[in-house]
């Protein structure tokens, strides 16, 4: 019973993850880019692990504790990357994609490269 | 103090991850933890120790599973948005305030912004939250507010501060 919960629950992973590639080939720029990934990729990868971590449930506890230690990590740095990588993007002039209709970032990114 | 936190919380991930307590991963682990410690001390948040509050966990405990809702929301938001054969977005980078005061909760919200649906924290300035958000569909600042910051604030607040 448990072991089909966990296929179930990799497999979904796995769409995700496979969803979050998509939007990096067909989103324009990025930071629409960097959504995708972030918000798929994070949430499948941590789907997979915790259907590891459900493998591991009776049988092998220390593999439990290890795969849900790692789903903890990848949930609270992928989204701080993400962060990084966009405005890290931002600041050395990767501009938005022309469908976008709005930037406050503009003065506060000046504001930082002149510090 | 704070340097005594960082110590076992660094010791006590490292002993779980090994799963052992033969003595030579708890050595290596004891080194490993002094390393970190010596290294990051000064990054530790200051407020840490209020976290030992059971109080703060039950709504820990609330916020995981509201929290995972809306995460859970934002990958369908953004699969019906990468498979619509039209593409459906109108992206931009907004800014919304905040009302959260320690670094902590700050970087908690900007995290949770980050994988809840449409959005995604580029930089916080003080208050201030730059936001890229993948459909922005209203000009007003208090309806903004509402859906990107709102539905946390509340929560985070009574956790982290």
């Amino acid at each position: 019973m448990l072991d089909t919960i966990a296929y179930w629950i990799f497999g979904v992973g796995l769409a995700f993850d496979l969803l979050g590639c998509i939007g990096l080939v067909r989103l324009p720029d990025v930071y629409n880019r960097a959504q995708a990934a972030t918000k798929c990729v994070t949430l499948g990868t941590c789907m997979i692990l915790l259907a590891t971590a459900l493998f591991g449930v009776g049988r092998d506890w220390p593999m439990f504790v290890k795969a849900m230690i790692c789903a903890a990590f990848v949930l609270l740095t992928s989204p701080v990357g993400a962060h990084a990588v966009c405005r890290g993007a931002y600041l050395g002039g990767v501009p938005l994609a022309d469908i976008s209709v709005e930037d406050v970032f503009v003065d506060r990114a000046e504001a930082i490269r002149n510090e | 103090m704070k340097a005594a936190m960082c110590f076992v919380v660094a010791l006590a991930v490292w002993l779980l991850l090994f799963w052992s307590l033969h003595w030579t991963v708890v050595l290596g682990g004891v080194l490993a933890a002094a390393l970190v410690t010596a290294l990051l001390v000064h990054r530790f948040p200051a407020g840490a120790a209020k976290m030992l509050n059971p109080r703060r966990w039950f709504f820990a405990a609330i916020y995981l599973p509201y929290f995972l809702y809306y995460c859970v929301k934002a990958n369908l938001d953004v699969a019906i948005r990468v498979l619509h054969p039209d593409l459906p977005i109108r992206p931009g980078i907004v800014k919304v305030r905040t009302h959260l005061s320690s670094s902590m909760a700050k970087t908690f919200l900007a995290n949770s912004i980050t994988l809840t649906p449409g959005t995604l924290t580029i930089d916080i300035d003080g208050q201030e939250l730059y936001v890229h958000w993948i459909n922005i569909h209203t000009q007003d600042p208090q309806r903004r507010y509402a859906e990107i910051v709102g539905r946390f604030e509340p929560l985070l607040r009574r956790i982290f501060e």
